[in-house]
This record gives C-alpha cells, structure tokens and sequence, in this order.
C-alpha cells in the first residue's frame, strides 16, 4: 500500500519535472513553427498572438522566391551523403589496419591520429582555407566533401569495435587464403554495421548542420549548405522573421526524420552485431 | 599471422592511404602552415606561394603579431567575454542536464517520448537555433519577454542590451546542449551498480542523501569530463555569437574565434588570424593537459 502511493507520488513528480523541462525546450520550437505560418502583420502584433488566428504558407514560398533555397537543400543533401559515405569507406579502412593487420608502427600512427582531437578546427581554418582556395576548390561541393577522408572520431569508433572481434575469424579466414581486402568485406564489416550505422546517422547529421568550414569555403548562394543560407537569410532579411522561422523549421525536419528512423532501427541493429556460437 | 610482420606493412599502407591524405591535408599540414603563416604580415588578397623563399621573406615579422595581440585590449576583453559565457553557461548546463539524466534513468511510460523531445534541440543545426533564439528574445515582439511579463518580470532588450546579450546567448546554448550533456550523464548513471542503493536503503538513507553520498561521487569521473569538454567548447563559441548579436551590440559578444574569423576574412588579416588560432590551439591544450594531469587527483573511477 505505502509502496504503491510512493510509486505514483514519484511519477507524479516525474510527469511535473519532465514537463516542465519539455515546455522550456518546446516553447521556442512552438514559437518557431506558429512564426513561420503566421502573417507578416500578426509577426509584429502586440501582445503577441500565442495562437495565430490565420494560417499561411506565404513565409515558405517568400524563402524559395527571393533565396535559392531549393537548391540549397539539394547542395545540403549531396555533401552530407557524399561526406558521410566517404568517411565511412576511410574510416572502415583505416580502423581495419590498426585493429586487424599487424604492421611496424601501428600503435605510434594511431596515437599521431589521435593527438590530432587536440588540435581545434578553427586553428587550422586560415590555412585549409588558403590550400583549398588556391586548389580552386572554393564554392564547389568538393570543397566541404574533402575534409571527410579523416575523421578520427570515426576512426577511433571503429578501432575500439573491431578489436572485439575475435582474431579467430580472420585467422582462419586467412588459411582458406583469404586477402586482407575479403576479410575485411566479408567478415569484418558485416559485423560492424551496427556501429556503422550508428556512424552514419552522427556524421550526417554533422555534416548537414556543419557552419564554419561551409561559411568560408561556400560564398555562392547557389552553392551554399543549408546552416551557411539560413546565415545569409538571416543577415539579408533581418527583421523578416517568418521567413527566417521558415527556413529554420524546413533545416530542422530532415534531421528530426532520420534521427527517429536510425532509432526504431537501431534495436533490431544491435542484435545483429553479436557473435553466435 | 602474427608472423611476417613487414610483409603486413605494405597491405596496411594501402588500408590506411586514404586516412593519411586526409591527415596530412586537413591535419598535419595546415596545422604546420598556421604556425608558419602567424608570422608574417600576409592579407590573404595576393595568392599564396608557399615554396617561394621571396614570399616568406617580404613578409616575415616575427613575433610582431603575437605582441600586437597580447598587448591588444580586445583579446583579453574576448577572453574575458568567454569566460563570462562560461561562469553562466556551464553552471546552468550541468544542473539541467543532470537533471534529465536522474528523470530519463527510471523507466516509466512517456520516457521514451521525452527522450526524443529532449534530445530535438541537439539534432537543431547551431544556425537555426541561434536564429531560433534571436526571435525568442527580441524584446517587444518575443515570446520570452512576453512570458516574463505574464508573471510580472518586465524582461530586458537581452541581444541590444550589453549587459544582457551574453547572458541571451548562454540561454541558447543551454536550450541547445543540455539534452546532449543530460544523455551522456544518463548513461553514466546506468552504471552505477543498484546495489549502493539498495545497501543504503537499508541504512536507512533517504533519497536525498543517497543522491548526495552515491550518485554523485559515483558520478564525478561523467562530470568532470562533461565539465572539460565545455570548459574546451566554450573556447570555440561563434555560430551563435555570429548569427545572434553579430559580436554586438558595441562589441560585448567579441570572442576569440569571431575575432579570428573577422581578421582572417572580413579585414584581411590573416598573419593575425593566424596568430590568434595558434593561441586559440595553445589555450586549448593547456586545458587538455590540466585535465589528463587532474583526472587521476579528482575522480574516482570505481563506479
């Protein structure tokens, strides 16, 4: 009896915390999603409207009229993919070598690789700017796709999975004559794609909200990532915050969708990571 | 297998080729070049040639930009900015991030649902929720002001006040990270063995006392981490700053990546810049170096 009530006194609790936290992190998506539908007249109405009396769609059609944001949302998706999908192959790759093949030096690289977590990207931005500028790589996709060959993060990910798996398989893959290159298609990577999906999903997301490398290597609108237009919107249209929320709301989605998808699959994921017998 | 080592060697080079360009280009070489390009006088207008001696030697200045700047005002009044981000930002980040680690850790019905609705501000990309905010915080027409009136509180002008746009900022960066932080930390407190809980229970703790005595101290080795890495993160404050206040109103939101940002590619400047991000670079690992040095002092890793 007396666990039961302080059972449902602790939910209450819960339920009274945890929405209070929601309503703090909702209100300003609230206020995102109402700016965007409302009318530039109810934007600047005071007090303001909690509740837009009248619905429109005008903000969205004002961002694709007088930005190219069609474009910008296309330009987004080709170096997210594209950035994902290469750091994803070199990291597999790398993460192989160190893990799995036995070679002078393997520990002294993997640690070179490692101090480099030290270093900030932005101390690193006035040169990598001037390479690639003078490689004529500024505004072209390339340009933000590069920096995917090496990310450590992703390489360190990978090193800590795969040496869990046994040596065993790859020894004895090896006596039936095996390369290194079938070991790790065959036998390494399908029990790694758990943790590769979940790579893909972090990096994705990285990539499509990324800003500072974007900024200075992307000047085109017609070129620009979604994070870089929006701060370009922002600055143009200053006070025009509909279509500001609009754009801001339209960024906000994808990432959203594809957070919840990874997660309703990640379960079934996990399972097929281990090993059986 | 384990034999033949050498012969192993050429077989990882191919693995680890692509890695290597990618470390020797974005990594290694820039890293190098920053060091060298901090100092000389260089714009960045005129191309760059980087082998030519003449280029190195028409504009080598020595120390003369590391001077200049530690003898400027505004690099320790951006210094001084930063840590005005960080004594608001990581005080109120932890308590709120720990905060949703102790409500997701039992499951209940609806966990699952605030888990999601939590974590939507970290999947926001930094520009959106910096325009976001700015909109939240405008003073006669936001949403904020609008609350605090509610409640009697006439709120301020937040980003066109001075003495308010930093604090406007920390708001929005707290909104943005304290589901992420709240995560990690909620994985930390899966760790901790039930059994502290329940030996405590028996003794007669409360639940305050186990979280003052268990939870806690169980947990430092999650905060002290989670406290360095934004300690670190602090340091590289600009997409908001950018979006938000434009390092305004009248400079009070200047902090060191904005300011290398602006001299680099805004004043042409970029033996300064570079100059600037080698502090940046030396700054960050002083704290990386305290941290490794105290880890073993403060924490206690039994959990």
């Amino acid at each position: 009896m007396m666990r039961n009530r302080n059972k449902s006194l602790s939910n209450l609790w819960f339920y009274v915390f945890a929405s209070g936290i929601g309503f703090l992190i909702v209100i300003p998506l609230y206020w995102m999603i109402i700016t965007a539908l409302k009318t530039q007249t109810a934007i600047f109405t005071y007090p303001i409207e909690w509740f837009p009396k009248e619905i429109t769609l005008q903000n969205f059609l004002d961002l694709f009229a007088r930005f190219p944001f069609g474009k910008v949302l296309l330009n987004s998706t080709i170096v997210s993919v594209s950035y994902s999908a290469i750091s994803i192959v070199t990291c597999c790759m790398a993460a192989f070598a160190f893990a799995k093949i036995p070679f002078r030096g393997s520990e002294a690289l993997l640690k070179v690789y490692l101090a480099t977590l030290m270093i900030p990207f932005q101390s690193t931005l006035i040169p990598l700017f001037m390479l690639f500028n003078s490689a004529g790589l500024s505004n072209t996709y390339g340009s933000v796709i590069i920096p995917s060959l090496f990310r450590v993060f992703g390489i360190f990910l990978l090193v800590q999975h795969m040496r869990t798996i046994p040596d065993d398989y790859i020894d004895a893959a090896r006596i039936d004559g095996a390369s290194y290159f079938t070991i790790l298609w065959k036998v390494i990577l399908p029990l790694s794609l758990p943790v590769i999906a979940g790579y893909a999903v972090i990096t994705f997301m990285d990539a499509w909200n990324d800003y500072l490398w974007p900024l200075v290597m992307l000047t085109k609108p017609e070129m620009m990532t979604v994070p870089v237009a929006l701060g370009m919107v922002n600055g143009q249209f200053e006070r025009n915050f509909g279509v500001q929320m609009a754009g801001s709301l339209i960024s906000i989605v994808p990432v959203v969708l594809i957070y919840l998808a990874a997660q309703s699959k990640m379960k079934d994921g996990l399972t097929l990571g281990g090993i059986k017998g | 297998m384990r034999k033949n080592r050498n012969n192993h060697t050429l077989t990882a080079s191919a693995f680890l080729a692509p890695s290597m360009v990618g470390f020797l280009l974005i990594a290694a070489i820039p890293f190098a070049l920053s060091f060298g390009i901090s100092f000389t006088s260089w714009s960045g207008i005129k191309g760059l040639a980087l082998f030519s001696p003449s280029f190195w030697q028409e504009n080598f200045i020595g120390f003369e930009n590391y001077a200049k700047i530690l003898k400027s005002k505004e690099f320790w009044v951006s210094l001084l900015h930063v840590a005005q981000y960080m004594v608001l930002y990581i005080p109120l980040m932890l308590v709120s991030s720990l905060g949703i680690a102790m409500l997701l850790n039992k499951p209940r019905k609806g966990t699952a649902f605030f888990r999601l609705l939590f974590y939507i501000p970290v999947l926001t990309s930094w520009v959106a929720g910096a325009i976001i905010w700015k909109w939240v915080l405008d003073p006669q027409y936001g949403i904020l002001n609008d609350i605090l009136l509610r409640v009697g509180i006439e709120g301020p002008a937040w980003l066109q006040d001075p003495k308010w746009a930093m604090f406007g900022i920390v708001l929005a960066s707290v909104w943005k990270d304290m589901g992420f932080y709240g995560l990690i930390f909620l994985g930390g407190l899966k760790n901790i063995n039930p059994i502290y809980y329940e030996a405590a229970h028996l003794d007669g703790a409360g639940r305050f006392q186990s979280f003052l005595k268990i939870t806690l101290p169980m947990l430092t080795p999650m905060v002290f981490f989670v406290l360095i890495i934004s300690l670190i993160n602090s340091f590289m404050l600009f997409p908001q700053v950018m979006i938000m206040t434009n390092a305004g109103p009248a400079g009070a939101t200047q902090v060191i990546v904005e300011r290398i940002y602006k001299y680099g590619f805004s004043y042409y400047k970029m033996g300064y810049a570079s100059a600037l991000s080698w502090l940046l670079f030396l700054i960050v690992f002083l704290f990386t170096y305290l941290q490794q040095k105290l880890q073993k002092k403060w924490v206690n890793y039994d959990a």
